[in-house]
């Protein structure tokens, strides 16, 4: 498979610049004390091996730490956090590296914990359907060790290689999030790391632990209040029956239509997808998994349920395809072929190389019935653009994924397609909808927040980052578009010397 | 007003439908009473997103009623909500939660925006209007279950269900709390999944209940009763529920006997209704969640302080949080038991209200 490249602008290159004089010596003392902490194999500092984290999965963005850190427990995290805190140096924490808003691109000066060997499923409690992990164990894997009779349902694409300490960072979705909910619905408890290296536990494997639900707050904080260090997740039965159904239409429309019948009938899909004419020709290149290449979008809806829900509501969910003018109708007739018709649907952005040499995965959030004038407005950019624009939908949930194809080899289309990316983006919170639905802010999208958000909103965020974070040790230059310092609470007012210098304001 | 009253330093309660006033540690009386009574409108229902936009003043049986013409729901049914005009506010700030918890998780779990006045008087809002977003940090979440000490929320969006036009439950009794737990335990673990999944145990005897929604609930039902059987339990199908749930709700509120909510786990119920014998209470839970609701007869008593003290011992980790209970109890027992994070609680309490006039006294710590 040809590794799809993604797109540089102006502000990567400068990252991609900055990096030639970014190999800056950190403290001595500070590396010392790591390799005191890890032992000397875990602490890199060499330039080639530096390189491995420069980026995440959003490929443009570049920067080396100056120091990599690959902790073995969760004291050993401690003792790194604190030593950081001591010598006021930003760290950054890292897992795969799968995220696509460049939320674990390192601090240039900072220092990168690389989780990796933290990869153990402490506890298996199916009594009481949990499961208890360190941070970089694989989304997958937590499904295969609560299986065949439990799954864990959030299901990012990348879940193969995507750790839960990431998932938990981004408050990752997947296709079946319509109706099973998201990562932050999983969690019940974390063992976290503050900045000031303070352990505290919350939550657990029981509900409703008394005082404000601090474990809801870290879920989806990139990073920016601290790393998890344990994690307790709830896993649910599988159900006794699934049934994934086909229908091709001539236009997307058509198939948007057929969801908001879907929805309007009270029918809850486990999952419910739409791809376009585009997205079908790529993944039918690679995965050969039998769609037809001359209609103009799918929908794949599954049901999951007793075998009389499942039979019932098919039967619903067929008539309201031709209800909506279907050109034809595929239902999986085993695991294999359902399978297979999953595994296009998982592969439609990898297989995006086979039709453009370049592309740009955008992520955005529309309410779903603003489905049709959205795509008017899509078609128009991209016409207005000249780059063809893939879409690929979590329909149930209004979650879209345009992908932006170019050629990064002819002068400027880099540019002009992330700022088509950026528009689309635009169009969907002008419809009441987000600038992201599972990708996140991190780096990419932080310019985007002040289109979300107003002052106040941001000044309310911020005073949740200083309570966890005064010192903004933690993944810092993510999220927050400008920044800002924390100042003390309670207390008298004092200069911050960034402050004296005109470089940062106070809330 | 929650500018006027941080600069003169004056304390703030916010008070929805006044149905959870004795919930908390006991707290002076605050110098200002802000009700959200005049907040009180659905001001979205947007029926095809399955999102409405609610003022925290509106009782949520108007919600509820409001959104059951479309054949839909927020999927929070706490006690009181249907009959005794507890706001869609107040049951945000206490998270409180009924039944339906079993399949669609509390109110944090269904928030999905929140717009609250800050203790400077400042407007913030968090979230959005979509089902699903990852901008921003989830401030609705921190907010919800706060008891009203970070702010006043003023304006939610929650996400709707479809409400089922037919449902059934399966109900199994036995005196026999083991019998009744692996009952529990081989529902809450059968690919069936019910909408709600409770127990109530009193005097000796008790039942589990499993309600189905959805398209084919009667099939769904009869499989579960059939497991039931099978883990020794009397059982009975029962298609006009609705009374059936709305006594569920109500054992988890009580007028003047202390409750005390137990966070367990789904697989010690047994042990959790052992430990309600032995101080006289009754019991209601949600089987699979492992939540459960005591409640302890006696009053203001004496012997009531030593029966949660001998609850908390006896079930010691689980968390148990004492509800409505007379003034007296409250003063003599710390309601919230143990607080996780206690520092990290309170620098978050200090940002957001540093002046400490949002409900002072109320959470945890006495925060």
């Amino acid at each position: 498979m040809p590794a799809p490249i993604t797109a540089t602008s102006d502000r990567c290159l400068a990252l991609v610049e900055r990096r030639v004089a970014s190999f800056v010596v950190i403290d001595a003392g500070l590396v010392e004390r790591l390799r005191a902490i890890s032992g000397h194999t875990h602490v890199l500092t060499d330039e080639h091996e530096l390189r491995t984290y420069e980026s995440d999965g959003l490929r443009h963005y570049r920067s080396p730490p100056a120091v990599a850190v690959l902790p073995g427990s969760t004291e050993e995290v401690r003792d790194i956090v604190r030593a950081c805190h001591e010598a006021k140096v930003p760290w950054v924490a890292r897992g795969a590296g799968t995220g696509l808003s460049g939320g674990a691109i390192p601090v240039e000066d900072g220092v990168l914990i690389v989780l990796t060997r933290l990869n153990r499923i402490l506890e298996v409690d199916l009594d009481n359907q949990r499961v208890v992990v360190e941070p970089c164990v694989t989304n997958t894997a937590i499904s295969k060790a609560v299986g065949p009779t439990h799954f864990y349902p959030p299901d990012p694409s990348s879940q193969i290689v995507s750790t839960i300490g990431g998932n938990v960072a981004e408050n990752s979705g997947g296709l079946h999030c319509f109706k099973y909910g998201f990562t932050t619905n999983y969690v019940t408890g974390l063992e976290i790391v503050l900045s000031d290296g303070e352990v505290v536990t919350v939550g657990g494997k029981e509900l409703d632990h008394p005082g404000y639900d601090l474990v809801g707050v870290f879920v989806g904080s990139e990073g920016t209040l601290g790393v998890a260090t344990k994690v307790t997740l709830r896993v649910t039965p599988e159900a006794a029956a699934h049934q994934t159904m086909v229908g091709y239409f001539d236009s997307i429309e058509q198939a948007g239509r057929a969801v908001t019948d879907i929805v309007g009938a009270g029918i809850v899909p486990a999952a419910i997808e739409i791809m376009d004419k585009l997205t079908i020709e790529a993944t039918e290149h690679w995965t050969h998994a039998g769609y037809p290449l001359d209609v103009g979008a799918a929908l794949i809806v599954e049901l999951d349920g007793s075998e009389a829900e499942c039979e019932a509501r098919s039967a619903d969910v067929m008539a309201i395809y031709e209800r909506n003018g279907t050109t034809s109708t595929r239902v999986a007739q085993d695991d294999d072929e359902r399978a297979l018709i999953w595994k296009a649907r998982k592969a439609a952005f990898a297989a995006m190389g086979y039709v453009s040499p370049y592309y740009y995965v955008q992520d955005g959030v529309i309410p779903r019935t603003r489905l049709a004038e959205i795509l008017e407005q899509i078609d128009g950019l991209s016409e207005e653009y000249g780059f063809k624009v893939a879409n690929v939908f979590h329909a149930g949930d209004g979650n879209l994924h345009p992908l932006v194809c170019f050629d990064a080899r002819n002068p400027g289309e880099s540019e002009r397609a992330e700022e088509l990316a950026g528009r689309i983006v635009l169009a969907c919170v002008e419809a009441g909808g987000s600038i992201t639905g599972e990708h996140g802010v991190g780096l990419d999208k932080k310019h985007l927040m002040t289109d979300m958000f107003s002052e106040h909103d941001l000044a309310a965020f911020q005073r949740l980052r200083c309570a966890f974070d005064p010192d903004q040790l933690a993944n810092p230059g993510k999220v927050m578009p400008t920044p800002r310092l924390c100042g003390e609470v309670p207390g008298p007012y004092r200069k911050h010397p960034l402050e004296q210098a005109g470089v940062a304001e106070r809330l | 007003m929650m500018r006027s009253a941080s600069a003169r330093q004056q304390s703030v309660r916010i008070r929805g439908g006044g149905t959870k006033l004795s919930w908390g540690r006991p707290t002076d009386l605050p110098d200002i009473e802000v009700s959200t009574e005049g907040l009180d409108q659905i001001v979205e229902h947007n029926e095809g997103d399955l999102t409405a936009v609610l003022q925290a003043g509106t009782p949520l049986a108007r919600v509820q009623e409001a959104l059951a013409e479309a054949d839909q729901m927020v999927a929070l049914d706490p006690p009181l909500g249907e009959t005794g005009g507890a706001t869609i506010g107040g049951v945000v700030s206490t998270a409180d939660s009924g039944p339906l918890r079993h399949r669609y998780g509390a109110a944090r779990d269904v928030i999905l925006g929140i717009t609250v006045v800050l203790s400077d008087g400042k407007i913030a809002k968090a979230g959005g209007k979509v089902i699903k977003n990852v901008a921003g940090y989830d401030l609705a979440k921190l907010f919800t279950g706060s008891y009203g000490t970070l702010g006043l929320i003023v304006e939610v969006v929650m996400r709707l269900h479809p409400r089922s036009r037919e449902t059934m439950t399966a109900v199994g009794g036995s005196d026999d709390p083991r019998a009744l737990g692996d009952a529990a335990s081989v529902v809450a673990h059968s690919p069936f999944g019910p909408e709600c999944l409770d127990v109530w145990w009193a005097e000796g005897q008790g039942e589990v209940l499993a309600r189905f929604g959805g398209a084919a609930p009667e099939a769904a039902a009869k499989e579960v009763a059939k497991l039931m059987e099978r883990a020794g339990l009397e059982t009975r199908m029962v298609a006009d529920d609705d009374a059936l749930w709305e006594r569920q709700r109500a054992r988890q509120r009580s007028s003047d006997d202390p409750i005390v909510r137990v966070s367990g786990l789904a697989a010690e119920l047994p042990r959790v209704v052992r430990s309600a014998e032995e101080v006289g209470a009754s019991l209601v839970g949600r089987a699979g969640l492992g939540l459960a609701w005591l409640t302890l007869a006696g009053g203001d008593g004496r012997e009531v302080v030593s029966g949660i003290e001998k609850l908390r011992r006896s079930l010691h980790p689980f968390p148990c949080v004492v509800f409505d209970a007379p003034q007296a109890v409250r003063e003599k027992v710390d309601v919230w038991g143990e607080a996780q994070a206690l520092s990290l609680t309170r620098r978050v309490k200090a940002r957001f209200d540093p002046d400490g006039i949002c409900n002072p006294g109320i959470f945890v710590g006495g925060i």
